[in-house]
């Protein structure tokens, strides 16, 4: 490397490295279908040809990569859920991100900033110390902390006993991070397609072709493709992939918004979470305050952007930060969120026997990213689900056996 | 900010209306397995496209049905209940002293 940069810095011209190989035309078959160019089908992929050897596999996006959800969210990482089964699988996402710019020679701008979940309640209070409790328990770092601790690590906080919904405490996990979204798709992406993985951009799938119980191929815009194993990874679409294969999910989908800021003096170290208030902010290293809420009312397909919202929002933060009520914001947006009813995902097997899941992301996935795509690619390889992802089966909600982390993961990050 | 058609308000904002999820046909709880409560408790078409819908007037408790596309947000149709369910479905023990 250091030698690679000294040429490349005395060089007279730079040739810009081509990042993704030129497209191809689709061939007939591949062992494995992935379905969705989002973080998590680009991890999957770049696992399976790195760790299980398997390079006949094809990622199909019918937009472009990284332009769903994974382009679009804020980019929180961290590890204090409320379940232990939460916990475990979202500790090793957060070692695996550590690890990740080394991993893919691809700077993600991984930055650990902690994170502090305010709460304003006794009941929230009450969730904040069974989170910190649960986390200690599996090694990760959390605690409750009081009023002076939290003006310590983030002076500029509204702490006035006057406030409308005054501060009491709130969890702290100095684990958390921000990254940059986008660079964590297209590092999967370049490593995958570096050892054969195809990625195929503008190819809807529009058809899921079955034999009894099993997947053969999928139809898509450019033609039938035959697979031996397919994966759908598609975030706020899940039902209507779902749908194509012929089952139904518990899911629904729900547009999740987020604006930034004008970038501004670096002034805010940790994430600010407020699960009362339903809002959350963190400031880039550009300096932009990246802000968002909870979803919205009611479920759509839709990636529209709302004055409410941000009318909403801002109300709610001013409370936590008078002082901004003079920045601007510069823009807007929204996914759409693949909610499940217990606020915990999808991930494992389906009613078809070949044919895999990996959905109910909500707003809570990226996150998961590197170990969702990596114990995905075990599964696939192996064609058993992997203890760690056990709990989290499409078959628990036959069971009625729910994975219970709205306390965790109600506001959207 | 959002018009929301109620039958019985006429247009409202948006923030004065909950969504009560999917019209789906009321299963006959006695005869239900549990993977059949399972797809009606849990388990959603989740449609991109034209859906039929509860929803609730909040202010005015009024509960009634609307039709919209998920795809452009727009509303086309809303109207009471009744239209769609002719008889009650009783509620608690069927008869006096069936417990
Ligand atoms: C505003 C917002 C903020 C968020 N903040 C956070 C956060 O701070 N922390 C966190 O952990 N999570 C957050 N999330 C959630 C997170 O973004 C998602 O859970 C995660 O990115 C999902 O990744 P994915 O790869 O599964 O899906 P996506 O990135 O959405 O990728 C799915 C892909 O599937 C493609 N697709 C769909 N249908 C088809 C088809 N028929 N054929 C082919 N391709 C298809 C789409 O084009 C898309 O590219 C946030 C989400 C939003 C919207």
């Amino acid at each position: 490397m250091p030698i690679g940069l000294l040429k490349y810095g005395l060089a007279r011209r730079y040739p810009a490295r081509r990042q993704f190989p030129p497209e191809r035309p689709l061939k007939p078959v591949y062992d494995i279908v992935i379905i969705g160019a989002g973080g998590h089908g680009l991890a999957a992929a770049y696992y399976l040809a790195k760790q299980w050897g398997l390079r006949n596999v094809c990622v199909l996006d019918k937009g472009w990569i990284a332009g769903g959800n994974t382009g679009r969210n804020t980019a929180i990482v961290r590890a204090n859920y409320l379940t232990p089964e939460g916990v475990r699988f979202y500790a090793e996402s957060v070692a695996l991100f550590r690890e990740l710019s080394q991993e893919l020679d691809f700077n993600i701008l991984y930055s650990e900033r902690g994170h502090l979940t305010l709460a304003h309640t006794d009941a929230a209070l009450r969730t904040a110390r069974w989170r910190a409790e649960v986390n200690k328990h599996l090694g990760v770092s959390s605690e409750l902390i009081g009023v002076d601790e939290i003006r310590r690590l983030c002076p500029v906080l509204n702490l006035s006993e006057e406030a409308r919904y005054p501060v009491l405490g709130a969890l702290y996990h100095p684990p958390g991070a921000i990254a940059r979204h986008d660079a964590i798709a297209w590092g999967y992406a370049r490593a995958a397609a570096d050892m054969g993985v195809e990625l195929h951009q503008h190819t809807e799938v529009t058809g899921i072709r079955r034999q009894g119980d099993r997947v053969v191929g999928v139809e898509t815009n450019r033609g039938v493709i035959s697979c031996a194993r397919a994966l759908q990874a598609v975030a706020g679409s899940s039902s209507r992939l779902a749908a194509l294969a012929g089952f139904r999910l518990p899911i629904v989908t729900v547009p999740l918004q987020a604006c930034v800021s004008q970038p501004l003096q670096p002034f805010l170290d940790p994430i600010v979470v407020s699960a009362s208030l339903h809002c959350y902010v963190s400031q880039t290293p550009r300096g932009e305050l990246v802000m968002g809420g909870a979803v919205d009312g009611y479920p759509l397909y839709q990636q529209r952007s709302t004055l409410d919202f941000k009318e909403t929002l801002m109300s709610d933060l001013l409370e936590l930060f008078p002082f901004l009520s003079e920045v601007k914001v510069l823009r807007q947006w929204a996914g759409i969120a693949d909610m499940t009813p217990d606020f915990s995902p999808v991930m494992g097997e389906t009613p078809l026997a070949n044919y895999y899941i990996d959905a109910g992301w909500g707003t809570w996935g990226f996150k998961a990213t590197p170990v969702c795509g990596k114990r995905m690619a075990e599964t696939l390889a192996t064609g058993a689900v992997p203890d760690l992802l056990r709990p989290f089966a499409l078959q628990r909600f036959d069971s009625f056996r729910q994975l219970g982390e709205r306390g965790a993961a109600a506001v959207g990050h | 900010m959002k018009l929301i058609p109620c039958p019985l308000n006429g247009l409202r904002n948006a923030e004065e209306f909950v969504c009560g999820g999917e019209v789906q046909p009321e299963p006959d709880a006695s005869q239900l397995s549990a993977a059949d409560w399972a797809q009606h408790v849990f388990h959603r078409d989740n449609r991109a496209g034209l859906v039929r819908e509860w929803w609730l007037h909040v202010p005015s408790g009024y509960w009634f049905i609307a039709e919209r596309d998920t795809l452009s947000d727009r509303f086309l149709r809303s109207y009471p209940a009744s239209e769609l369910f002719a008889k009650r479905t009783p509620v608690g023990p069927a008869e006096p002293g069936d417990r």
